[in-house]
């Protein structure tokens, strides 16, 4: 095969892999649809009108999209030295129960902004202390990042729970819907006409940035890759692993807990039991259906809110369970891991013939 | 059953690992396949065994032809293979075993297997208790059954490959006492090995390898320094050392052992000066694998000491041997030394640590300078993975630092042709003069007779002979190599 060739084969791949992606995807989720007796044109319009419908709408979507990003930015320096860490949820959820414990502190204080700064500060000192527990496990005790994440989870959870019912439960009677209110002094400044927090979303704008930044320009970024993708050679290069997974994973933890903090500062201005609301597990799939680059993650991410919020409209019109968006993120990514696979498969037949 | 095997190709890439060979395995007969590491021997068993495909060529049994594609069917056919690991399943019992993939139905016939069991046993002169876990037997003991359990499925054909690697004395007369038997009763055996005593002492006849190639066979009586020839070769002229004054010693080992690899290492006690070169010879998995890792601190020796200029360095990791001066060359390259995935340019600033920000544009130049000065067909965004095997090691010569202490390398020519090897060692015996001393090992004696200064050679895991190379020749190395000083 020539260069011109090649060339044009490059060009054409991708918007030849992401047409058969979403194919896929189509495809599948229409025959779901079928089989559960909805009509499938009338779900995706219904998922559109939801997601954009109006601003306020879209003010929602924007509201997931700002957990999303932070916990995928985190991912991406833990997928970039090979670490899969599942415990991004726990870590989300442990942000969200030290913010929760710094902002019960500023009840009494008159500078809420510092009390809310502090909040901030603790989610992520949260996050970052759970996460570098499952790290000390996998570089110290050779337990596997997966199962120690996992099991992190399950900890965070059920600690949210036990505030909730116990120390920290309303005054009265605990109940499901979470701790009391905070006063609204301690909610995250607010724009009303836009409906949307900017500083939430400035922070999430600034953590793609920074990961960019780090990603690209600094060793860190390099010696992460490096490790990731030979441990041993680059051991030979002179970077020690183990000190890097921790740092790894100091960056997932302490991105996913500022997401926990601003959902609780900034979104329910309280611990609720699911105060994750599984945005890290959906965070993994963002990462990795955005092929682990920075800059695909925002976009990949505002798709993935899109399609949450939208498909809360499908019970309302169509009587169907918002679950659809579940099915259609979970076989578009597993539609891409196929599409990987495939090429991988025909790059190593080229090889070989 | 008589085995033919016709113009047997097998291509990995552009590595020919088999290039037509062709081979008659008779009835009853034992038959020796002798080679040094890379003549293609493990491949030709893997391809006989069914473990993997060939590219081309026919093979036929009793004159008709047969292709097969699993060791299964292998197995059907009547050829089986005895792996250097033996594959066995560690958690289960002996008999559990032995039953594996032979109990066909629904019920276990756990007492007709196990009568079988104790008749084979019997017959090899072996000594297995059915319910003892696979787990507590050594080598030679798993060996025994695996062979059992190989016959039982009823071969014609039972392929041994390097038997005698780690087990004892005792057992390897146990063992050959059963191969003449098994013999004796019409079956073909094949002995893959590297042990030219053992060969010569059992098998009827003899076929050896090289690059790929049948170089000539034997029948009893065997002229070893003939079949010396046909492993080895006689490889063009490498470049000779220049004269070089030597140094002070700077890096010693006293009494020094490790585990790893197929023999470890014993008892190992060297030193180096300045400006000396030592080669290490042997064949692959005979201890200089292990003696280069705990050189370079790689992997920490069980006893024994290490010093570098007077200082204490057994106990501690590779960066603090780095940091005395001692740089590591892996032989696998895109395994141990690259990063594939990465760029010709990241590597060069990977390589310079200084500063939280990357300097790309230096590492640019770095990129370009090195791919000038050490010839690597490439450009600084070149990924390294795409480079070719000869390409890729002149790039990670291009990664050692400019006035290293010690260098230790793995196979440093492996790959390059000729013209490549003389530059190599053009360069680093300049880097000699500035005082470094290089440990390396490599399959070519040639290389070593002539790149170095002093030859080890290893066997099983000790250094057997220790010699000025301009008091040595290829034919002496070679025997001390095979195992006979």
């Amino acid at each position: 095969m020539n260069n011109a060739q090649k060339a044009i084969r490059g060009f054409f791949r991708y918007p030849a892999e992401l047409t058969l992606l979403l194919g896929i995807v189509f495809a599948f989720t229409t025959v779901v649809l079928l089989i559960a007796g909805a009509p499938p044109l009338d779900a995706y319009y219904h998922i559109f009108r939801g997601a954009l419908g109006s601003w306020t709408r879209f003010s929602y979507v924007i509201k997931v999209w700002i957990p999303l990003t932070l916990c995928a930015c985190g991912l991406l320096y833990t997928f970039r030295i090979g670490l899969w860490n599942i415990g991004v949820e726990g870590q989300v959820t442990m942000g969200a129960i030290f913010a929760t414990w710094a902002l019960r502190f500023g009840t009494q204080s008159d500078t809420p902004a510092i009390a809310i700064l502090l909040s901030l500060l603790a989610g992520i000192a949260g996050g970052a202390l759970w996460a570098l527990i499952a790290g000390f496990l996998k570089t110290k005790g050779g337990v596997h990042e997966i199962f120690a994440g996992l099991g992190m989870n399950f900890v965070a959870q059920g600690t949210t729970l036990w505030l909730i019912f116990g120390p920290w439960k309303r005054p009265g009677i605990a109940s499901m819907s979470g701790t009391e209110v905070f006063p609204e002094g301690l909610w995250l400044p607010y724009q009303a006409a836009l409906n949307i927090s900017p500083v939430g979303f400035g922070l999430a704008l600034g953590a793609v940035l920074l990961t960019a930044f780090i990603l690209i320009y600094t060793r860190i970024g390099l010696n992460l890759k490096a490790i990731g993708n030979n441990r041993f050679a680059a051991y030979l290069f002179g970077l020690k692993p183990g000190r890097y997974m921790l740092l790894a994973m100091l960056f997932a933890g302490g991105f996913a807990g500022m997401a926990g903090s601003l959902q609780v500062c900034g979104v329910y201005h309280r611990l609720i039991p699911s105060i994750s609301s599984d945005y890290g597990y959906l965070a993994l799939l963002v990462v990795m259906l955005s092929n682990y680059n920075i800059f695909y993650v925002p976009l990949v991410a505002l798709f993935f809110a899109c399609l949450n919020v939208g498909s809360i409209q499908l019970p309302m019109m169509l009587q169907l369970d918002s679950a659809l968006s579940g099915v259609i993120q979970g076989s578009l990514v597993l539609a891409t891991l196929a599409v990987q696979a495939l090429r991988m498969y025909l790059k190593e037949r080229g090889t070989e013939a | 059953m008589l085995l033919e095997l016709k113009g047997i190709h097998k291509h990995f890439g552009k590595v020919k690992a088999n290039n037509g060979i062709d081979l008659i395995i008779k009835p009853g007969t034992i038959h020796g396949i002798l080679g040094e590491n890379g003549a293609g021997k493990s491949t030709l068993m893997k391809i006989l065994s069914g473990y993997i495909q060939k590219t081309s060529g026919t093979m036929c049994i009793d004159g008709s032809p047969v292709d097969y594609h699993t060791p299964a069917q292998a197995s059907q056919l009547g050829i089986g293979m005895l792996y250097q690991d033996p594959l066995d399943f560690p958690p289960l019992t002996v008999l559990e075993n032995f039953l594996l993939g032979q109990n066909r139905g629904l019920l276990s016939k756990k007492a007709f297997f196990q009568k079988q069991f104790e008749i084979l046993m019997q017959a090899l002169n072996f000594n297995l208790v059915p319910d003892t876990a696979v787990a507590s037997l050594t080598i030679g003991e798993r060996q025994q059954l695996e062979i059992v359990r190989l016959l039982n499925t009823g071969i014609e054909v039972l392929i041994l490959d390097e038997p005698t690697t780690g087990i004892s004395g005792l057992q390897r007369e146990t063992l050959f006492g059963a191969i003449r038997k098994l013999a004796q009763e019409g079956k073909s055996i094949i002995l893959v090995s590297h042990k030219l005593e053992e060969v010569l002492s059992l098998c009827d006849c003899v076929t050896v390898l090289r690059n790929g190639v049948v170089t000539g066979s034997m029948v009893q009586p065997y002229d070893s320094k003939a079949l010396l020839t046909m492993m080895f070769g006689t490889p063009p002229a490498q470049p000779s050392k220049p004269a070089i004054r030597l140094g002070e010693p700077i890096f010693s080992m006293e009494m020094v052992s490790g585990t790893s690899g197929r023999a470890g290492l014993s008892d190992c006690s060297i030193s180096i000066r300045q400006g000396e070169v030592i080669g290490l010879a042997g064949l692959g998995g005979s201890g200089q694998e292990v003696f280069l890792r705990i050189a370079s601190g790689l992997e920490r020796p069980v006893s024994g000491r290490i010093f570098i200029r007077g200082k204490r360095m057994h106990g501690s990791d590779h960066h603090r041997f780095k940091k005395e001066g001692v740089t590591f060359l892996p032989a696998s390259r895109l395994e141990e030394g690259l990063i594939a995935g990465m760029s010709i340019m990241e590597h060069f600033a990977l390589k310079d640590s200084r500063g939280l920000l990357v300097r790309w544009n230096d590492a640019y130049q770095k990129a370009e300078e090195g791919i000038g000065r050490f010839q690597v067909k490439g450009r600084p965004g070149t990924r390294v993975e795409s480079l070719s095997g000869g390409n890729q090691q002149r790039l990670l010569l291009s990664f050692l630092p400019e006035h290293p202490v010690l260098l230790v390398l793995e196979h440093p020519t492996r790959g390059l042709d000729m013209e490549s090897v003389r530059w190599v060692w053009e360069h680093l015996h300049n880097s000699c003069r500035e005082k470094t001393s290089i440990f390396f090992s490599s399959a070519e004696l040639d290389e070593i007779i002539m790149a170095a200064d002093r030859v080890l050679v290893f066997f099983e895991g000790r250094v057997i002979k220790d010699v000025r190379t301009e008091e040595t020749n290829s034919l002496e190395l070679g025997m001390a190599i095979a195992g006979k000083v």
